[in-house]
């Protein structure tokens, strides 16, 4: 019998399918069951941020950050100010480090619950997606209450963050996560051991250490492959350098390991918090320089040197010296950095945002290839993907 | 031993059964959900949501058009026009808020040096047509006597930390 050549098929997984996690537009070339190559296309939720920035003062280009990857708004702004404060040459107060350390923690236990469940959600498992909303519907009672925002925060500022926490903010956080291993430990026993959970994402979407450095992995797309690579012990900022924690590395790089990677990541901001609350210092949550920070409303309203600065620094904006600067943050889902161009005006000059979304989503091919169509979503949902930080 | 052990537990479908019994466990916790809209969530005091504009207790608006709002919002949501008043004093003559570019920053409540715009406690005030989101002046004077004393409330609640 004649050998046949068997056609591909070109299937659209996505932009609007419930596994494609936003608006992600996979074009799959299908060879019967197995994904021959898998092509993403971006760009659905372009919405020129980084050009509208350069149109923004630095104060206004805040709530942009939020937006991006939608959820974890506060670990980007973390990086944002950082760059806009080395920039500056100003030093965020003891109390404003940790305040940020505490919320960057608490972001990466809200990411991390609504990533790990909805990667079950992916492969079947419809409970701990239940579970965990829940839970992260308290947590975002801690972001309403220090921002007035339960996701688009604007609660980091370039020089510290917005306002002091409430009173009693500090031991709420402090019951509440006493709480989340109890949650953990119950998604653990739902999935860790759970056949289908593991058959579907056991050694599906494997990569190795030193490709996924060649992939420009990072976060725990990166440490589930077996590199203890954090930018929090790498290179620490704010308060890390006085925190405890581990850095939790897998070994097999498959799916399995980055949902094992990013529970034992929670266990950890765990750790940070309960750290953070218990060594909270006193003092001001944003630098004194009245240049930068804008003064209270008491003095406001008493000073006229105060009220100068207040109509300064809301129409104009503080100058920011001339210079260039990347700084970046371990964000939950990575590696997020930001990379400012100042021309000393009031407004960046250019800001360039590296997504860590974007590198990880370009490996898709490269992670799908031989692999069914259904592990498809299982990879993408291991991977983290959210929209509005890949298209920016 | 181990693989007969592992072999039970396969068999008997162990790991299932064990997360079937922490799911139905659940059924017995506290219910998590509420019954919206006669029940709520709780708000703090920094909650920003719809936003209304302030008079001072003898009934003067607040606002003296010194748009500071208008500059600072990043989303370009506020128009003001000003002029004085017979009396000499200045104020507003247009105050619009356009609720469909606003992106709840809080910057313009942030920047009146005289607390009059700001966002208030109400976050239901969906209409039917877009045009209903244009809000004007007088509609911000009418949210601002509407939610006086919750706003009032609130900011003496975050006076401390502003």
């Amino acid at each position: 019998m004649a050998e046949v050549d068997i056609k591909t098929t070109t299937i659209n997984f996505g932009p609007q399918h419930p596994a494609a996690h936003g608006v992600l537009r996979l074009v799959l070339e299908m060879d019967g069951e197995v994904v021959e190559r898998a092509d993403p296309h971006i760009g659905l939720l372009h919405r020129g941020t980084e050009k509208l920035i350069e149109y923004k003062t630095y104060l206004q280009a805040v709530p942009y950050f939020d937006r991006l990857d939608y959820v974890s708004p506060m670990c980007l702004e973390h990086a944002y100010a950082l760059a806009v404060e080395a920039l500056l040459g100003i030093e965020v107060p003891p109390r404003g480090q940790y305040v940020r350390v505490l919320f960057s923690e608490i972001t990466r236990i809200l990411n991390h619950l609504l990533n790990v469940t909805t990667f079950a959600l992916d492969v079947g498992a419809v409970t701990p997606a239940l579970w965990a909303f829940e839970e992260r519907e308290k947590l975002m009672e801690f972001y309403e209450g220090v921002s007035g925002a339960r996701m688009h925060a604007a609660y980091f500022r370039p020089g510290g963050v917005a306002r002091d926490l409430p009173a009693g903010m500090e031991k709420a956080i402090d019951d509440y996560v006493d709480t989340l291993p109890k949650l953990i430990g119950d998604i653990e026993r739902l999935l860790n051991e759970n056949r289908i959970f593991k058959q579907r994402t056991v050694d599906i979407g494997m990569v190795s250490a030193e490709d996924a450095i060649d992939w420009g992995f990072s976060g725990p797309m990166l440490r589930s492959a077996g590199v203890p690579w954090d930018l929090r012990k790498a290179q620490p900022y704010d308060a890390y350098g006085a925190m405890d924690f581990d850095v939790p590395v897998g070994t097999t790089g498959d799916c399995f390991e980055r949902y094992m990677v990013r529970l034992a990541e929670m266990r950890e901001s765990i750790r940070i918090v309960k750290q953070c609350v218990a060594d909270m210092p006193s003092g001001s949550v944003k630098t004194t320089d009245p240049k930068v920070a804008p003064p209270s409303r008491a003095d406001l309203k008493t000073s006229m040197e105060a009220l100068i600065h207040h109509f300064k620094l809301y129409t104009e904006g503080y100058r920011v010296p001339e210079g260039e600067v990347y700084a970046a943050v371990e964000a939950p889902k990575g590696e997020f950095g930001v990379f400012i161009v100042s021309d000393g005006t009031n407004r960046p000059y250019r800001c360039r945002i590296r997504a860590p979304g974007f590198l990880h989503l370009a490996s898709t091919d490269f992670l799908c290839k031989g692999h069914m169509l259904a592990d498809a979503a299982a990879i993408v949902g291991s991977m983290d993907i959210v929209f509005g930080e890949i298209d920016r | 031993m181990a693989f007969l052990d592992r072999a039970a537990r396969t068999l008997l479908l162990a790991e299932l059964a064990s997360g079937m019994g922490k799911t139905f466990s659940y059924m017995f916790k506290r219910r998590a959900t509420v019954n919206y809209p006669y029940e709520k969530g709780p708000l703090s005091p920094r909650f920003r949501g719809e936003h209304a504009l302030r008079r001072y207790p003898n009934g003067e608006e607040r606002c003296i058009a010194c748009k500071l709002c208008e500059a600072i919002c990043p989303a370009q949501a506020i128009t003001i026009e000003a002029e004085p008043r017979e009396d000499g004093s200045r104020r507003t003559t247009r105050y619009d808020i356009d609720m469909t570019k606003c992106i709840y920053c809080g910057f313009c409540e942030e920047a009146c040096p005289v607390d009059a715009i700001v966002e208030g406690p109400n976050f239901e005030f969906a209409t039917e047509t877009r045009a209903e989101l244009f809000y004007d002046k007088q509609k911000l004077l009418d949210n601002g006597e509407r939610w006086e004393k919750e706003i009032a409330a609130r900011l003496a609640a975050d006076a401390p930390y502003r």
